[in-house]
């Protein structure tokens, strides 16, 4: 052991060190940056192959500091966060790319322990052998189940079934003050501020998850064309009545009385017996691997109004007004995956995501938000709107019941900053909040506005890490972090 | 930390005192900026200074004095900065001291100043800043060159070739710096009217203080190596410096 980490490992964990530790995983200084690639910094990544005292090999690994700067460290699974949520600049950033068993699914319940990570690819190709789907899904797989838990992802069916951690049973947790097992009826504070908490209560190396019993993997999809906002979000609050899933596209390049025009997507997981013949042979096919990547050469600005506005339009157009059809839950849910690295088309400035929620009496922030950024010159390449049933118990958990709006949109345009700055004030003000996952940007007094539980989180961070060890950048932007340098 | 689009929250300037480092400053704490450390060598100048960015909306305002004379002293006073805010994410160098040429040219103590002031000190913070940013794994440097570094000419040559000195340094910084996530910016302005050039004649493509300043943040965000300010210096200063020396010793500059 390196003679000047002593003292910080000594803090750190002194049960994962008396027990066999680890050997020092492989470790190298890395430039990271997130999912839309803006706000790159310079961590040293440390990748363990082992699940046991991750956090103390890590440190040991990344070697000792002059002791100026307290380096922070934090877990990073695929880089699926748009922002700054997994990295940490001057820190260490623990990849769990090596982290990838999946147990056994128990027969009855659909329980299945797995290592933080595996992705949700990998584990949902393991259960559609035995016929189980993971509980949620957002638009991509390639998110780790670690990932998963720190951002208390959603996905399509949150009016009907909540957010991931709903359906987690049990977190192993490795924190500055030793490991954790923890779960919604064991140490139920710690646990509920995992779920949202963005890695910052601990290292998750595992977990306990409840998967859905499926009888195919296709989708039985209802599709609607809406003219207009109005008809599209009525639309919505109709079909989450009748469908677990539900979901819309919004062209944000529409103005006028087309404003907010979109299509909406409804639907449920097919029966074998709904199943045409041609697909009843292998029910479970499991979804296609992705083949299609976007070169290295990508022209600047391409991502621009008119090119916005042209697939905009022309996506509207190839959306029928109404029709029925059975569809893969590849091509339903992860749309996104279709293109591995779709987010390299933003060129070398990236894009932001803003998404927010707001409550279903503040119905209006959302055509407001679309014209707004209209009106700013700022072109938006994709929006996705959906509704939120009521929300978990965790304090920085995002969904709250109402109406969330996920908007792509490139960084260049002038207007676009001071827009969301105004957009801030008009989500925070109706009481509603912006998704910490896809976050670049936010400050941190319109964080505590929007999250007014940062209080009773801090408080669980202070009992399993009162030296402030675990940071991100995104927890030192927006403050989550306290005296972080 | 700075932002999606490269803005910063903590800002650190050496030479706070200037009409281009006030302007970038209150532009930068408009923007979202909350932490300001303004070094500089006149007391009641970056008092004022200080004022104007509390007045501007920042939480916590430092000022520290030094005197870029005292190259010795670079490396501390660029620790007292960082030390005063912890993270810095952006280090701005306005440091700088027009000389007149004429006078000056024949006293070699004064060309040493003019060095000092413009190259010396500068790059001997600019290695300690290097060593802050590259341990935080993030932040970013504006350096102010200036048109007259990028060919030197016959009226201020003692001035520009400082200036040269500095912009070489500074982008090769930059370079030296790729991979660290740490970064530079260097700034050119054209003749800016602020006090450093009071009482000068009026000259083509005159820029003020503020303009520069909404330049450097523009820069800032693209990420950008080098700002000209105004941008059509930039093709100016390419057919200047296409002239042959004579024609261009001749150039009433």
């Amino acid at each position: 052991m390196p003679k000047t980490a002593r003292g910080e490992a000594a803090i750190v964990t002194k049960t994962a060190i008396s027990k066999d530790a680890p050997p020092t995983p492989a470790s190298a200084e890395r430039t990271l940056s997130g999912w839309g690639r803006t706000s790159p910094s310079a961590a040293r990544v440390v990748t363990p192959d082992d699940v046991t005292g991750v956090l103390a090999s890590a440190l040991l690994a990344a070697g000792p500091g002059d002791g100026s700067l307290k380096p922070g460290v934090i877990a990073r699974g695929l880089g699926r966060s748009y922002g700054d949520a997994a990295q940490c600049a001057g820190g260490i950033v623990v990849d769990t790319q090596n982290l990838g068993r999946i147990g056994a699914i128990d027969p009855e319940s659909g329980e299945v322990e797995v290592d933080a990570g595996v992705s949700l690819d990998a584990l949902l190709r393991a259960g559609l052998e035995s016929g189980w789907f993971i509980p949620v899904s957002p638009g991509t797989r390639q998110v780790t189940i670690g990932g998963a838990i720190a951002a208390d992802i959603h996905g399509k069916n949150h009016h009907a079934d909540g957010s991931f951690c709903s359906h987690v049973t049990s977190v192993t947790l490795d924190t500055p003050r030793g490991g954790h097992e923890v779960g919604p009826d064991a140490d139920p504070e710690l646990f509920w501020a995992t779920a949202g908490g963005m890695g910052l209560t601990g290292i998750i190396t595992r977990a306990r998850v409840s998967m859905r019993k499926v009888e195919t993997s296709w989708m039985r999809v209802d599709t609607e064309r809406h003219t207009g906002i109005d008809s599209l979000m009525d639309g919505l609050v109709r079909v989450d009545g009748v469908n677990r899933y539900s979901v819309a596209w919004v062209d944000c390049a529409a103005t006028g009385s087309r404003l907010g025009r979109g299509i909406l997507d409804a639907g449920d997981h097919a029966t074998a017996a709904e199943l045409p013949a041609k697909r009843a042979a292998d029910p479970l096919a499991p979804p296609r691997r992705r083949g299609l990547k976007v070169p290295n050469l990508v022209p600047p600005r391409i991502m621009n109004a008119l090119t916005v506005s042209a697939f905009n339009e022309a996506w509207f157009r190839k959306g029928i007004s109404r029709t029925s059809q059975i569809r893969h839950l590849g091509g339903f849910f992860h749309p996104l995956d279709a293109v591995a690295n779709w987010n390299l088309l933003y060129g070398r400035r990236g894009f932001v995501q803003y998404q927010f929620v707001v409550g279903d009496e503040h119905r209006a922030v959302i055509p407001q938000a679309i014209e707004m950024l209209q009106k700013a010159g700022a072109p938006c390449t994709l929006a996705v709107l959906k509704r939120f049933g009521p929300g978990d118990p965790g304090p920085l958990s995002f969904p709250i019941a109402g109406w969330t709006l996920a908007l792509d949109l490139p960084v260049g345009p002038a207007g676009l900053r001071p827009a969301l700055r105004r957009l801030d004030d008009i989500v925070a003000g109706a009481g509603g909040r912006v998704y910490l996952a896809k976050d670049a940007r936010l400050e941190p007094e319109m964080f505590s506005v929007m999250y007014p539980r940062l209080g009773e989180f801090q408080a669980v961070r202070r009992r399993v890490d009162p030296e402030g060890l675990l940071q991100s950048d995104l927890g030192r932007r927006v403050g989550i972090c306290e005296h972080a340098p | 930390m700075n932002d999606a689009f490269g803005l910063p929250n903590s800002v650190l300037v050496l030479g706070g005192t200037s009409d281009i480092a006030r302007a970038l400053v209150r532009e930068l704490v408009g923007g979202g900026a909350k932490k300001v450390v303004l070094a500089g060598r006149d007391a009641t100048g970056l008092a004022a200074a200080a004022d104007e960015a509390k007045e501007a909306g920042a939480d916590f305002v430092a000022t520290l004095p030094f005197d870029a004379n005292d190259v010795d002293q670079a490396a501390a006073v660029v620790d007292s900065g960082f030390s005063a805010v912890g993270r810095v994410d952006l280090v701005v160098i306005a440091v700088g001291l027009l000389y007149d040429d004429e006078a000056d040219e024949r006293d070699p103590a004064r060309v040493a100043r003019c060095v000092t002031v413009n190259f010396t000190w500068p790059a001997a913070a600019l290695s300690r800043i290097a060593h802050h940013l590259r341990e935080q794994g993030a932040g970013r440097v504006v350096v102010l060159s200036s048109v007259a570094g990028v060919r030197v000419r016959r009226s201020n040559y003692i001035y520009g070739s400082a200036k040269a000195g500095l912009d070489a340094y500074a982008r090769s910084l930059n370079q030296a710096l790729a991979g660290s996530g740490a970064s530079v910016t260097v700034v050119r302005p054209g003749f800016v009217r602020s006090k450093m050039t009071e009482g000068r004649p009026k000259a083509p493509f005159e820029v003020t203080p503020e303009a520069v300043a909404s330049d450097i943040v523009k820069g800032i965000q693209s990420g950008s190596e080098v700002v000209w300010s105004p941008s059509a210096m930039r093709p100016i200063f390419f057919v200047l410096g296409l002239l042959p020396q004579p024609v261009w010793r001749r150039l009433p500059l």
